[in-house]
């Protein structure tokens, strides 16, 4: 039996609120880092459910082209998190608040 | 059968996801992202891409998480925060997360565009078509593919510049 296409786009959307919640609502910078990846990997589920069940690749193309950019996303993203904590030693994201944000 | 199998996967997969938010101790946070990441890889191999699954594990689950890890616990920040989620945002966060559920799923629902694409019962692409799809990246997606080069270089080099600590 075959799974329908709008059940791929519901564990998308469903993954993709739960990155949003964890971006929105937490307080630890190392989490709402992760909830980044999950929200970037619920498009990916999006566009490689697009591509399949049209009988194209093009959207497989795009969605290896989101690992790379997050793959780089997570190194820049770690070293200024390691260069923030050698200046004030906190991970909590109410308590970065040295450009006035 | 493939329905059961689906079920599962998308179960554990957003089981996983609420623990990541949910989870008190960043290392548990990691390790369910780990989890999620593998049973999202078990979705691409359904949906007939198993290239993209090995290269979500190589990549993810073999490189960035361990990475996310290693400066966990290179940071010493396991001491659990007392307070897990931001106070003033929290009931302005709720709204605008359930108004964007709402939104997706009425367009899941209602969307005319969407229920074309799912009633067009095209054959879904079996062993992935890796020939294919490695001809279409080096010949119209050449230029794309050098830029996404570039940027993991330029990425390297820049995640050095920032963690190196000032010797002169």
């Amino acid at each position: 039996m075959m799974v329908p296409l709008y059940m791929y786009l519901a564990v998308g959307a469903a993954l993709f609120i739960i990155g949003a919640a964890g971006v929105l609502l937490r307080r630890n910078l190392l989490i709402v880092l992760m909830s980044l990846e999950l929200m970037l990997n619920s498009v990916s589920i999006n566009l490689v459910a697009f591509s399949s069940f049209q009988g194209e690749f093009r959207g497989q193309i795009v969605a290896i082209f989101v690992i790379a950019i997050t793959a780089s996303e997570v190194a820049i993203a770690l070293g200024i998190l390691v260069a923030l904590l050698r200046n004030k030693p906190t991970l909590e994201v109410d308590e970065i608040t040295i450009m006035k944000g | 059968m493939e329905l059961g199998i689906f079920l599962f996967f998308a179960t554990v997969t957003i089981i996983a996801a609420l623990m990541v938010v949910i989870a008190r101790n960043p290392v548990h946070s990691a390790l369910a992202l780990m989890v999620c990441l593998v049973q999202v890889a078990a979705l691409f191999v359904l949906l007939g891409s198993p290239f993209l699954a090995a290269l979500q594990i190589f990549v993810y689950v073999g490189a960035v998480m361990v990475l996310v890890l290693f400066v966990i616990m290179m940071l010493d920040v396991r001491e659990a925060a007392r307070v897990r989620f931001l106070q003033g945002a929290l009931i302005p966060g709720l709204v605008t997360l359930a108004l964007l559920g709402a939104q997706m799923l009425l367009l899941l629902i209602s969307s005319d565009r969407l229920s074309f694409v799912s009633t067009n019962q095209a054959p879904i692409l079996k062993g992935g078509g890796l020939e294919q799809l490695s001809k279409t990246m080096f010949t119209d997606y050449l230029l794309p593919f050098e830029v996404i080069s570039v940027i993991l270089l330029v990425a390297l080099v820049g995640a050095i510049v920032l963690t190196r600590s000032e010797v002169k």
